[in-house]
């Protein structure tokens, strides 16, 4: 694998956390517990899903085989997504949906941070504008988990057991791949592996804050990063990918 | 979600270009971070403004309805309130 495939591969794993995440959050639209939380939810979705689409155009562009953003998003295959399995996880209740939100941006709030600093002078870009929205979604899941671990009974046991079922499934945001080690040499990507501390303490002082523990983890889940999703995933893409698949070159 | 766990807030914006807050609605919360965090995604989507205040709608003092015809039904007929009596200079041009 040269640099550049290496390149094409880490940002479509990059764009594919973000699309799939941004895709779960927006099945939330209508149905949330209160409008506010519609509404913030929706915002986040399309918030994952803009930065997705930046990051899929740029893949296209360098890998120069004529794929557009919708090609990237619309016409793979299960096994050609390489989205970490957390994000593909189904919404479950109000407490998994913003705790996996809250995994997911106190990592990627991270990982954008260290962008900045990119030698990819694309990626800078795309970072300095993610960070900042990012940032905010780090600041509404963490404040919800806070509520419900410290509001009432049933809040409480809800997060507990969204971080009991979901906790088994962040370790695969550390990993590094062989395509992302050729990234990180060349300084294009961040080394996650040297996030996790930081990410760990995070997650701790809000747990502290949430009276809830973090979780031991037995057996982690991982399999995405090398394409083998959960049975989920596969009814996800159905959803994602209907009106492509079925009125190929679309557009509105 | 019942109103005692989610009080009710009123939202205030201040667009970009304007000078003061104006009501622009209300919404549900449990606090006032989450209230303000509601505010922002609600109310500010549409790059709607860059200040927002909030404050709980019980702390707000309103007139009364009924009593609308004795509050402002009086000042109806008293144009001479209005500083629209007087010659302006010439040389004050327009004011």
């Amino acid at each position: 694998m040269d640099t550049r495939e290496a390149l094409v591969h880490s940002l479509i794993t990059l764009g594919d956390d973000h699309l799939i995440l941004g895709h779960r959050l927006s099945e939330w639209s209508g149905h949330a517990p209160m409008l506010e939380e519609d509404l913030s939810m929706s915002n986040m979705a399309l918030d994952l899903i803009g930065q997705a689409r930046n990051i899929y155009t740029y893949a296209g562009e360098v890998e120069g085989k004529g794929r557009d953003e919708d090609a990237l998003a619309y016409l793979r295959t299960e096994r050609e997504y390489y989205n970490v399995l957390m994000v593909e996880r189904p919404n479950g209740d109000f407490a998994h949906t913003m705790l996996r939100q809250f995994y997911f941006a106190v990592y990627m709030q991270a990982s954008w941070a260290a962008m900045v600093e990119s030698k990819d002078e694309t990626l800078r870009g795309i970072a300095g504008k993610a960070v900042k929205e990012i940032s905010y979604h780090v600041r509404h899941a963490g404040e919800w988990v806070v509520r419900m671990g410290d509001g009432t009974e049933e809040s409480a046991e809800r997060i507990k057991s969204a971080a009991a079922a979901l906790h088994r499934y962040t370790n695969e945001l550390f990993t590094v791949n062989s395509a992302l080690q050729i990234c990180i040499d060349a300084g294009s990507l961040p080394d996650p592996s040297k996030l996790r501390d930081s990410w760990n303490n995070s997650i701790s002082q809000v747990f502290k804050q949430a009276f809830l523990e973090v979780p031991e983890v037995a057996a982690p889940q991982e399999g995405g990063r090398d394409g083998r999703h959960t049975e989920d995933f596969g009814h996800l893409l159905s959803d994602l990918q209907y009106l492509q698949r079925t009125y190929p070159g679309q557009k509105w | 979600m019942s109103e005692s766990f989610t009080p009710l807030w009123e939202v205030f914006i201040r667009s970009r270009n304007g000078l003061d807050h104006k009501h622009v609605g209300s919404l549900h919360a449990a606090d006032a971070t989450l209230a303000m965090q509601a505010a922002r995604d609600v109310y500010t989507r549409r790059e709607e403004g860059n200040s927002i205040w909030i404050v709980q709608s019980k702390d707000i003092v309103a007139s009364d309805p009924d009593k609308e015809a004795e509050n402002f039904d009086p000042a109806v007929d008293k144009v001479y309130r209005h500083p629209s009596f007087y010659e302006i200079p010439d040389e004050i041009g327009h004011m």
